[in-house]
């Protein structure tokens, strides 16, 4: 996770606005009147456009909403699905809520951090595959469900996933 | 089925199929001809309750947010849908959006207030869409915007996307992220109905209750009023799964036994395996037995059972399950949702989750089981928030049925 850092150049919002993927944030920002109970929706944008909060970007909004870092930061880190830490090319989102549980889904992640190296969350070294679990995506009358770079899988097994798996880091 | 009536026979993303389907029929009748204490009354009448969890009941809590004085007040919709394995509400965002925009539309006219959020979780994008379209269709169509029908009436309706977190579902958690706070729950009175978004009058209800106004408004309280038991009327949605044949929803009149729900509804279990318990209520909620399955369900008999009704889950469970580990995927669950204000909840789940691993493991010893049952105590009376106060009930649930299955893995 970032640290914060105090002695950093205090203008961390000259540079960036370059950068089209601030301009992004921007019109979000601007969208909503600069108001500052629309962090949420703010951040969110800001995800997609850098694929994770960055401290560069979590400062740049916390400048235009002239909102303490600290508010923006505590914001960030309450949500699960911010992240503040860079995330792989392709994502294995097994569903652990109670129906995906029941049907064997902590069995498949297991199988998955064998086979991957890595603990639930995090991401492989060669920056590949983030194996990560949700709550629930709504699909439990197909339960155990993965998504497999935002595509819902239903009915998995440990074979079925561990070959999505091979073909996505092919 | 009342709720899902047109689920899956209109095109969601067209207004005029919900419309040719009768819809905004019920809002334009109260707009013209009702006053806002005659709505109140009817959704009295119909004796509907909230079907968000808690159960109170909704024309309580409407003439609660009416009586205040005049000026901002709001309705808000809660669609956070955070019982991990019921997928209720998605279905009716996705399939009848309208239908949910009606209900608040009408609620905003009964309490008095001319703006709704929906809070919505993020994990639902195509429920998201859905509803823009509705949103920007009612708008076109003179059903959502100022003078609604002509009247003095207005009403606008903004999304608010969550970011994964259950506390969210809580009603005061719920509107600290609206106002792009972390989502903290706080002591409760004051209750959003008197001071709630911006400190303001707030209406909280749950999507499937929303669901349900228009046709009370349409056909009345009383008809509504003659389906379901004693003190529950109308329908419920349930998410039914786990080991079981047909997985899916299913909309049930009030009083239906659980074992018609899922022997003759829901097919049983595959592979002629066995009933063991059926879990509803999520998280906060408990188990139902094998022979206790002849219950009918309602508020109150599932919480006789030491269970509850509940947003809608239920998941059934077979003679393969450990309902020790089931009891410890809840508390997983908690310990990892808890936000962390009061102790009781953020240091108890943390502990109580620890005790249930370590029996998991055949390392617990008898204190342990009774220890575990302290705390559960403990964590139930002296958490702030519904989150923390209903942690241990999956703990309380298994150790009153299944209390073999704990012992069983103490070693002797
Ligand atoms: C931890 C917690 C989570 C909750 N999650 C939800 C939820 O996901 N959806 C919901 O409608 N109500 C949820 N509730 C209940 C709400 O606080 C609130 O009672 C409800 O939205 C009121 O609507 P109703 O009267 O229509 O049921 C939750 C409550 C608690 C304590
Ligand atoms: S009971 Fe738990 S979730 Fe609720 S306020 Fe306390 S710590 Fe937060
Ligand atoms: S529990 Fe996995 S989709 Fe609902």
């Amino acid at each position: 996770m970032a640290t914060l850092s105090t002695d950093r150049p205090a203008t961390p919002t000259d540079k960036p606005v370059l950068d089209k993927r601030f301009k992004a944030i921007e019109i979000v920002i601007k969208r909503n009147h600069y108001r500052q109970d629309a962090l949420i929706e703010i951040l969110h944008k800001a995800q997609e456009s850098f694929g994770y909060l960055e401290l560069e970007v979590l400062e740049y909004v916390a400048h235009k909403l002239q909102l303490p870092l600290s508010r923006v930061y505590g914001v960030a880190t309450f949500y699960h699905l911010f992240s503040l830490s860079p995330t792989g090319k392709h994502s294995c989102i097994v569903c652990l809520g109670t129906a995906c549980y029941v049907k064997g889904a902590g069995e498949i992640i297991a199988a998955l951090e064998k086979k991957l190296g890595v603990k639930l969350g995090e991401t492989t070294s060669d920056g590949e595959v983030s194996l990560m679990s949700a709550r629930c995506i709504g699909a439990c009358g197909i339960a155990p469900a993965v998504v497999f770079d935002g595509e819902v899988a239903g009915r998995q097994t440990i074979e079925a996933v561990c070959d999505r798996v091979t073909n996505l880091m092919a | 089925m009342i709720v899902r009536e047109n689920c899956g026979k209109i095109n969601p993303e067209r207004i005029e199929e919900y419309i040719a389907a009768g819809g905004y029929e019920a809002l334009a009748k109260v707009v013209l001809n009702l006053t806002p204490e005659e709505v109140i009354a009817e959704v009295s009448a119909s004796g509907l309750r909230g079907r968000g969890g808690g159960g109170y009941p909704t024309g309580l809590k409407w003439a609660t947010v009416a009586k205040m004085p005049t000026g901002q007040k709001y309705v808000i919709c809660n669609a956070d849908e955070g019982d991990p394995g019921a997928f209720m509400d998605r279905s009716v965002l996705e399939s009848d959006p309208h239908r949910v925009l009606e209900g608040m539309a009408i609620a905003a006219y009964a309490v008095g207030a001319n703006h709704g959020y929906i809070y919505i979780r993020a994990e639902y994008p195509l429920a998201i869409d859905h509803l823009q379209t509705a949103i920007k269709q009612a708008k076109r169509h003179g059903l959502m915007g100022s003078q609604i029908f002509g009247s003095p009436f207005d009403f606008k309706v903004d999304i608010r996307v969550g970011a994964g977190a259950f506390v969210c579902g809580e009603e005061t958690g719920l509107i600290a992220s609206i106002e792009g706070k972390r989502g903290v729950p706080r002591p409760r009175p004051p209750y959003p109905a008197v001071s709630g978004l911006q400190s303001e009058p707030t209406l909280i209800n749950n999507v499937e209750t929303y669901a349900n106004i228009a046709p009370i408004l349409q056909k009345g309280g009383e008809w509504y009023a003659s389906i379901g038991t004693e003190d529950s009327k109308g329908t419920k949605i349930f998410a039914l799964t786990g080991k079981v044949e047909n997985a899916g929803l299913i909309e049930v009149p009030m009083g239906i036994t659980v074992r018609c729900i899922v022997e003759e509804m829901g097919g049983g279990i595959p592979d002629g395996g066995t009933v063991k318990a059926v879990q509803t209520g999520g998280p906060s909620g408990g188990c139902i037995p094998a022979e206790k399955l002849d219950t009918p369900v309602s508020y109150k008999s599932l919480l006789e059972l030491g269970t509850m009704m509940g947003s809608g889950g239920m998941i059934v469970m077979d003679d393969k399950t450990s309902m020790v580990d089931v009891a410890k995927f809840y508390m997983e669950f908690c310990r990892e949702e808890s936000c962390g204000k009061c102790i009781p909840c953020r240091a108890g789940t943390v502990q109580l989750y620890g005790l249930l691993n370590k029996l998991l493991n055949g390392h617990g010893t008898t204190r342990d089981l009774e220890l575990m049952e302290n705390l559960c105590y403990m964590v139930k009376e002296t958490s702030l928030c519904g989150l923390g106060q209903s942690a241990p009930n999956p703990v309380i649930s298994t150790l009153r049925y299944f209390r073999d299955e704990y012992e069983a893995l103490i070693p002797s």
